[in-house]
């Protein structure tokens, strides 16, 4: 029981991490703005320029969802109970996309101006 | 005896790990979010429904630029800037991303500070913050005038598919807002702990409830939420 409590209380005073953590995460979200950024400014083109811009936001953020907003330290109920229901978000982008394909196809065959 | 009985129970059920931890928290007939108040609680669960406002607007965006027959106006030609006689591209939208980003990290820090009891730093930091995000919302307020001066309306633009238009406005145009409040409630906080209102438990006006330095780390999340709407955006409206 006391272990408990003392374990609780010491959970209570929050989250305690080295300034060094927060400035080496500053500085790496720095970084991978700054390639994000250069695949613009280098007008990169194609399937380089889509997984690379992809790639630079993941890390991103991870990185500010595990140590800005303390993710990596959070009790794991509370971690899949805010990110599991996310990938309903993912599945809704791969039904719009269907959608969106299908109306791009009807507006070429319908509307397009031909003979 | 049962006393202890039970007790031996849920030290066991706290040491399991995993997808077991989860199971025991969510089975355990009490506050499933062990050790998580429902102050920090309730702003985790504000801030995945606006995850799904959010992704809602960016699915709404990419259908409409998925689905028109119109090519989309390029993103790195519309937010180019002229300074001193050279074109930059999308300059003003890198450098309001590095903004953001700072204003992010001086909050980690704050928080950080918040808990070492340091009443002075947390509301500099805290200061600093609000700062640099008034200062965000400043760039986005010339963005959308010149854009707008440059003809650019929700029904139509001189680029190209008028959808642009209304993606534009309405994504911008919610996170400026989010970033905004979030400015206001930086100010509030930060008076909070300047006067130490933390230190004292002194009551809010509003909750009554004690205060505590807890209050700095949820004011956090809000404002690293922003930052993180941001990096999509700034992905999928302004790069792609």
């Amino acid at each position: 029981m006391a272990q408990a409590a003392t374990s609780a209380s010491a959970h209570e005073q929050g989250q305690q991490h080295p300034i060094r953590l927060y400035l080496v995460v500053w500085a790496w979200l720095f970084i991978l703005s700054a390639c994000s950024y250069l695949v613009d400014y280098f007008q990169l083109e194609g399937f380089l320029r889509y997984s690379l811009i992809l790639l630079f936001m993941l890390l991103k953020a991870g990185l500010i969802i595990a140590v800005f907003m303390h993710m990596a330290w959070e009790r794991l109920s509370l971690v899949y109970a805010i990110l599991v229901p996310i990938s309903a978000v993912l599945v809704f982008v791969a039904i719009m996309a269907f959608e969106a394909d299908h109306t791009l196809l009807s507006r070429l065959s319908f509307f397009a101006l031909g003979p | 005896m049962t006393e202890q009985a039970f007790s031996n129970i849920d030290a066991k059920h706290s040491e399991s790990s995993g997808l077991r931890s989860i199971a025991a928290d969510f089975s355990s007939d009490r506050s499933a979010f062990r050790n998580v108040s429902w102050g920090k609680a309730m702003m985790w669960i504000f801030l995945l429904s606006d995850t799904f406002v959010f992704s809602s607007f960016l699915i709404a965006y990419m259908t409409a630029r998925m689905s028109t027959t119109v090519p989309w106006p390029n993103p790195s030609e519309v937010f180019a800037l002229t300074i001193g006689g050279v074109t930059l591209p999308l300059i003003l939208i890198a450098i309001m991303t590095f903004v953001l980003i700072s204003s992010s990290g001086t909050m980690a820090m704050a928080v950080n500070f918040a808990y070492r009891r340091d009443r002075r730093k947390t509301a500099a930091l805290m200061l600093l913050t609000a700062l640099l995000g008034a200062a965000f919302v400043g760039m986005q307020a010339f963005e959308w005038s010149k854009l707008i001066h440059e003809g650019v309306r929700p029904w139509s633009n001189p680029w190209g598919a008028a959808q642009f238009g209304s993606s534009f406005f309405m994504i911008t145009g919610f996170h400026g807002t989010h970033v905004t409040f979030g400015v206001i409630f930086l100010l509030i906080i930060a008076r909070k702990v300047w006067r130490g209102d933390f230190d004292q438990e002194r009551r809010g006006f509003f909750t009554s409830r004690k205060g505590r330095y807890e209050a700095v780390e949820i004011m956090g999340l809000y404002w690293h939420f922003v930052d993180l709407v941001w990096v999509f955006i700034f992905a999928f409206f302004y790069l792609w």
